[in-house]
């Protein structure tokens, strides 16, 4: 049985180094793994995609709309512009936190209000401001790795797992508070 | 491994002496992960043109060489490819084109496989990061037995997905010994209409031959329903209709003809699934059988295995409908040097000719600069031809805006022809030391290879002096009342001007501005200056106030220049 993982956000969050976490982890548990991402232009702070997919045998590297078991979502408005690539099933792993894009800046579209509390009706939403908490142990940045910890309870790895595969992917001075990060989020 | 990763590591298992490239999204990694192979000479060209003649020299030499760009990147090389394919090669030469169907990073959606067909030039197409460096390795065998250039075709899906690779040793080559041979290389008409016969007679054989190729594969299963497909397609297809018989082709261009009847003659219904041209359809229905193709399937934009579950199966995809949500599109990162140079443009209402680069994002909201964006270097021509059309009072308000990387690929033939045909118009140079877009390519204005050599730099100043410009002028790209001086200065001048917006790319490594912005909330008055530019670190609070977001900014200095009230200050940080 395949999973299909997907990762949302805005160009610069760090999904490529989510990703590269999430990629490794299923490779070393021995999946046949497929990630798909997006370079170029699109990451100059536009809305950006990753695909992941594991399972026995892998065919596209694409997650495709009602497919995603786990949506990981760096931001909100993303959340929404995503969501429906969810299985009936899939839970939906939003940070609360609000980039407004250029539409909304310049006047052109209004960011919609209340999302979190839409998607709620529809969707299994699991939600945290990780920022808030990146910030409490001293580095805003790890944020994604605390998303990563909230999503990584719906997959099929055991915390160790987790704890090396992080502490393998990121740099050596950066081990401890990822790590640190990362728990915040799986023992939410 | 990523797509483009594979294909490196085919290059350097397929014993490859030379790579040349120049960069272009998707195929940019290719020549950086070829870089980190010591066996391998690997060159940022200054454009594709070069780099595929550099390959072609590599292979006339006796080595097997590699040119890699992006799908409009072999418009570019268009002229050296469409002969090489009558010359043929020496040591084996593959060119990888990759195409962007849905346009993630590019100014059109064009498909290789007909730039291919018209060349006479054999395309084969993998489906995943394994095929991606077995095909290259193939793709050199082919192209030594067969005495042809190899297209190795592939797609931003493609190139940009990572899948599971086998690695194998590095073939030992050994360099064909170099003789004269003008009646195959040196292409003038008494030689080149032999090798036209000689191509024609070799198209038919790899066609021929192409029935029994391992890589062009028949797998029969439920009869009922059959697909034709290639390259990332055939994965969707796998997945949609796993138990459907597929015919894969691993080889596109020439199309092996028996093993295509064969294969309709066993199915029922018959499709074939190819993204962008239908280019194999065709040549199917030219033949007489029954697919059902773009009749079905669009011609623009990346598939999915969703189009068969809908428009085949019938079935329902979606449990939930998406919402509409404003746009999210790419935009200039905070402290981006061009930011500051378009609001000034913006500021003194002068239209742009764009080129291609990150600055192709000054022709949206809120900066509204560029007009026109056509190709590499086309900004400094299409100015030009303005000018010869209207005069040269109407491009007063207008200018040419090219990065130095596209300045070096292709603007500078543009700018010699405004000065040899004595044009007036002023063009900016938007110098970030870098190929930006692409994501932080050196090139022959840097002074560093790809292989990271330091190497002395073309100075694009003194250039534009030897070409006799005589009104050069150099600017930090983020003073603004120095630069609203100048052009408009520049813009009435009855001659030929060039200016040069000097300021790193903000994301260079090292180039971080030791500064943050700040608002002095009480001197705010709410005027909105500042946001005129659109920096993405500045947002209006509710009460009508300036917020910037510490994390985003990279303190620049622009919105500080723009308050009148002094209400935003730059903090040093360490």
């Amino acid at each position: 049985m395949t999973r299909n993982i997907m990762i949302v956000g805005v160009g610069g969050q760090g999904t490529l180094l989510t990703s590269r976490i999430l990629g490794g982890i299923m490779l070393d548990a021995g999946y046949d793994v497929k990630l798909s991402e997006v370079h170029g232009m699109a990451q100059r702070g536009g809305s950006v995609v990753t695909f992941v997919r594991y399972g026995e045998e892998v065919a596209e590297p694409i997650v495709e709309e009602g497919q995603a078991d786990v949506l990981i979502a760096f931001e909100t408005l993303e959340a929404l512009r995503y969501a429906h690539f969810l299985k009936k099933d899939g839970v939906l792993i939003v940070n609360e936190q609000r980039i407004d894009p250029i539409t909304v800046v310049t006047g052109l579209a209004n960011y919609p209000e209340h999302i979190i509390e839409d998607l709620e009706k529809e969707y299994t939403v699991y939600k945290m401001d990780a920022m808030e908490e990146a910030k409490k142990i001293g580095n805003a940045k790890v944020f994604n790795i605390i998303i990563l910890g909230m999503a990584a309870k719906h997959m099929d790895f055991s915390k160790e797992a987790w704890l090396k595969i992080i502490e393998k992917t990121v740099p050596k001075k950066t081990v401890e508070i990822n790590s640190k990060a990362f728990l915040i989020g799986y023992e939410q | 491994m990523l797509g483009n990763e594979a294909i490196a590591r085919g290059a350097y298992e397929a014993g490859v002496k030379v790579s040349a490239a120049y960069p272009g999204t998707p195929s940019t990694e290719i020549s950086e992960y070829i870089a980190g192979y010591d066996e391998i000479y690997a060159e940022w060209s200054p454009n594709e043109k070069v780099a595929t003649e550099v390959a072609i020299g590599a292979s006339i030499s006796g080595v097997r060489a590699m040119a890699s760009m992006k799908h409009v990147g072999v418009n570019v090389a268009s002229d050296p490819l469409y002969t090489v394919s009558y010359s043929g090669v020496g040591g084996g030469l593959v060119l990888v084109a990759a195409d962007d169907p849905g346009l993630y990073s590019s100014q059109n959606e064009q498909d290789t496989r007909c730039v291919a067909r018209a060349a006479q030039v054999p395309v084969l197409e993998p489906s995943d990061s394994q095929e991606a460096k077995d095909f290259v390795k193939l793709a050199y065998k082919l192209s030594e037995e067969y005495d042809t250039p190899i297209i190795l075709r592939t797609t931003t899906r493609l190139a940009h997905s990572q899948g599971s690779v086998t690695l194998e040793e590095r073939e030992q080559i050994e360099d064909k010994v170099y003789e004269r041979n003008a009646g195959k290389y040196v292409m003038m008409p008494a030689n080149a209409i032999k090798r036209h016969l000689y191509v024609e007679q070799r198209m038919k054989k790899m066609a021929e031959d192409g029935n029994h190729f391992a890589i062009n594969k028949a797998e029969y299963k439920d009869t009922s329903i059959g697909f034709i497909t290639s390259g990332i397609p055939y994965q969707y297809v796998k997945e949609a209709c796993p138990n459907a018989s597929v015919l894969k082709l691993g080889m596109v261009y020439p199309l092996p003809r028996k093993l295509i009847e064969e294969f309709a003659s066993r199915v029922e219904t018959l499709y074939v699934f190819e993204e962008l041209e239908p280019v194999i359809e065709e040549q199917v229905k030219s033949w007489g059988i029954k697919v059902i193709g773009k009749e079905l399937f669009t011609v623009q934009g990346e598939y999915s295995a969703n189009m068969i579950r809908e428009r085949i199966l019938k079935e329902t995809v979606m449990e939930r409908k998406p919402v509409e949500v404003p746009a999210r599109p790419p935009i200039l990162c905070p402290g981006c040097p061009h930011r500051s140079v378009f609001s000034v443009l913006n500021k003194l209402g002068i239209h742009a000719a764009g080129d291609i680069g990150c600055y192709t994002l000054g022709a949206v909201a809120p900066l509204n600069v560029i007009d026109t964006t056509i190709c590499m270097g086309a900004s400094i021509s299409t100015l030009h031809g303005m000018e010869k059309g209207k005069g040269k009072e109407y491009i007063k308000n207008w200018v040419a805006v090219i990065g130095d990387s596209t300045f070096m690929h292709t603007g500078v033939n543009s700018l010699m022809n405004m000065v040899y045909n004595q044009a007036t118009g002023t063009v900016i140079i938007l110098d970030n030391s870098t190929t930006g877009m692409t994501g932080h390519q050196d090139h022959a204005a840097t002074g560093k290879t790809l292989k990271g050599e330091i190497v002395p730099a073309i100075n694009i100043y003194k250039l534009c002096q030897a070409m006799g410009i005589e009104h050069i002028i150099e600017v930090n790209a983020f003073d603004i009342k120095e630069l609203e001086r100048i052009i408009k200065e520049e813009v009435e001048r009855d001659s030929i001007s060039v200016i040069i917006t000097k300021s790193p790319c903000v994301l260079l490594k090292g180039n971080v501005f030791p500064y943050k912005c700040k608002v002095e909330k009480d001197r705010c008055k709410k005027c909105g200056m500042c946001l005129k530019p659109g920096c993405p670190a500045l947002t209006k609070k509710e009460d009508g106030t300036i917020a910037i977001d510490a994390t985003m900014c990279n303190g620049c200095g622009l919105c500080e220049q723009l308050c009148k009230f002094d209400a935003i200050v730059k903090e040093s940080v360490k």
